[in-house]
C-alpha cells in the first residue's frame, strides 16, 4: 500500500517537472519562464523527493530527503530572484504581452 | 574568549551527532564526520544572530505551524494555475511588474515574504526597497495596478501571520 501512495506522489511530481519544462519553451521572456522554472520544478521536485521519503519512512534515507525537500524551499526562489533582478539589470526587457512596468519608473 | 571556545566545542559536538543519525556507523564515515564538524564550526560558528531578544518569547514560533499550511496549499494553488497557463494553446498570460507595500522589517522576515511570494500564485519578486517598505513583483496575469488592490491579492494574507512572528 505504501509502496503505491508512494508511486502516485512520484509521478505527480514527475508530471509537474514535465508541464514545467514545457512552459520554459513556450513562454516569451525570461521572467516568465522563470515563473514556469520556480513553481512547477519546485514542486515536481519536492514531490519526488516526498515520495521518496514515503517509500523508506523515517530511516536515513527518508529524512535525508526530506532535508533535501527544506533546501530546495530555501534556495530556489532565492536563485529564481537573484536571475530575474540580475536580467532586469543588464536592461533584457520585457515581452510585447506586458500590461505595466511599476519598477521602470522608480528606477531612473 | 574562553565562552567563543566553548561555544564552538558544543556546536562541534551537535552537529557531529546530527551527522551520526544520518550516517552509518563505520571508521572511516566517523572520522569524515569529526573533520567535517570541526571544518564547519571553524567556518561558519561565529555567525552572530542580530536580536537576541526575539528567543525570549519562543512560543511566536507556533505560528509557523499555520503558516506552513497555508503555504502548501498556496503552493499547490499555484503549481495548478501555472500548469493551466502553460497548456493551454492560447497562452493566456498579461504579464507585468507591480509594486506591493509591506510593513514588515527585519531581514529575516522579509526574506521569508519574498520567497513566499516567489512560490505563490504566478508571482515572482524581482526587487526589495527596504528603506520605504516595497517589494517589485513580476505578476504573469496582471488583474489591477493599484498598491492596495495587489498588495491585498499578493502579500496580505502571508502577512498577517507573519506579522505574529517577527514583530
Amino acid at each position: 500500500m505504501n509502496e503505491l501512495i508512494s508511486f502516485i506522489i512520484i509521478s505527480i511530481g514527475i508530471l509537474a517537472d514535465i508541464i514545467g519544462c514545457i512552459g520554459l519553451v513556450r513562454f516569451p521572456d525570461v521572467y516568465t519562464r522563470l515563473q514556469a522554472s520556480t513553481k512547477c520544478v519546485t514542486l515536481g521536485t519536492c514531490g519526488i523527493f516526498f515520495g521518496v521519503f514515503f517509500y523508506y519512512g523515517f530511516t536515513s534515507i527518508g529524512i535525508k530527503a526530506l532535508l533535501v525537500m527544506i533546501f530546495i524551499f530555501l534556495t530556489s526562489p532565492v536563485s529564481s530572484h537573484a536571475l530575474a533582478r540580475a536580467a532586469y539589470k543588464s536592461n533584457i526587457k520585457l515581452s510585447e504581452k506586458s500590461i505595466c512596468d511599476e519598477y521602470k519608473k522608480e528606477k531612473k | 574568549m574562553k565562552s567563543i571556545i566553548k561555544r564552538k566545542i558544543f556546536l562541534t559536538l551537535v552537529v557531529f551527532l546530527i551527522w551520526l543519525m544520518l550516517a552509518g556507523l563505520e571508521a572511516y564515515i566517523i572520522l569524515i564526520g569529526i573533520l567535517c564538524s570541526i571544518l564547519i564550526v571553524f567556518i561558519f560558528g561565529d555567525i552572530n544572530i542580530q536580536n537576541e531578544w526575539t528567543f525570549k518569547k519562543p512560543l511566536r514560533y507556533l505560528w509557523f505551524i499555520p503558516y506552513a499550511f497555508l503555504f502548501t496549499y498556496e503552493v499547490i494553488k499555484a503549481n495548478l494555475d501555472v500548469a493551466y497557463r502553460i497548456l493551454m494553446p492560447n497562452l493566456p498570460i498579461r504579464p507585468g511588474i507591480v509594486k506591493i507595500k509591506t510593513n514588515l522589517k527585519s531581514d529575516a522576515a522579509l526574506t521569508i515574504l519574498a520567497n513566499s511570494i516567489t512560490l505563490t500564485p504566478g508571482t515572482l519578486s524581482v526587487d526589495v526597497d527596504k528603506d520605504n517598505g516595497y517589494i517589485y513583483v513580476h505578476w504573469i496575469y496582471v488583474r489591477s495596478v493599484e498598491i492596495e488592490e495587489t498588495t491585498k491579492k499578493i502579500s496580505a494574507k502571508f502577512e498577517k501571520i507573519l506579522e505574529k512572528i517577527f514583530n
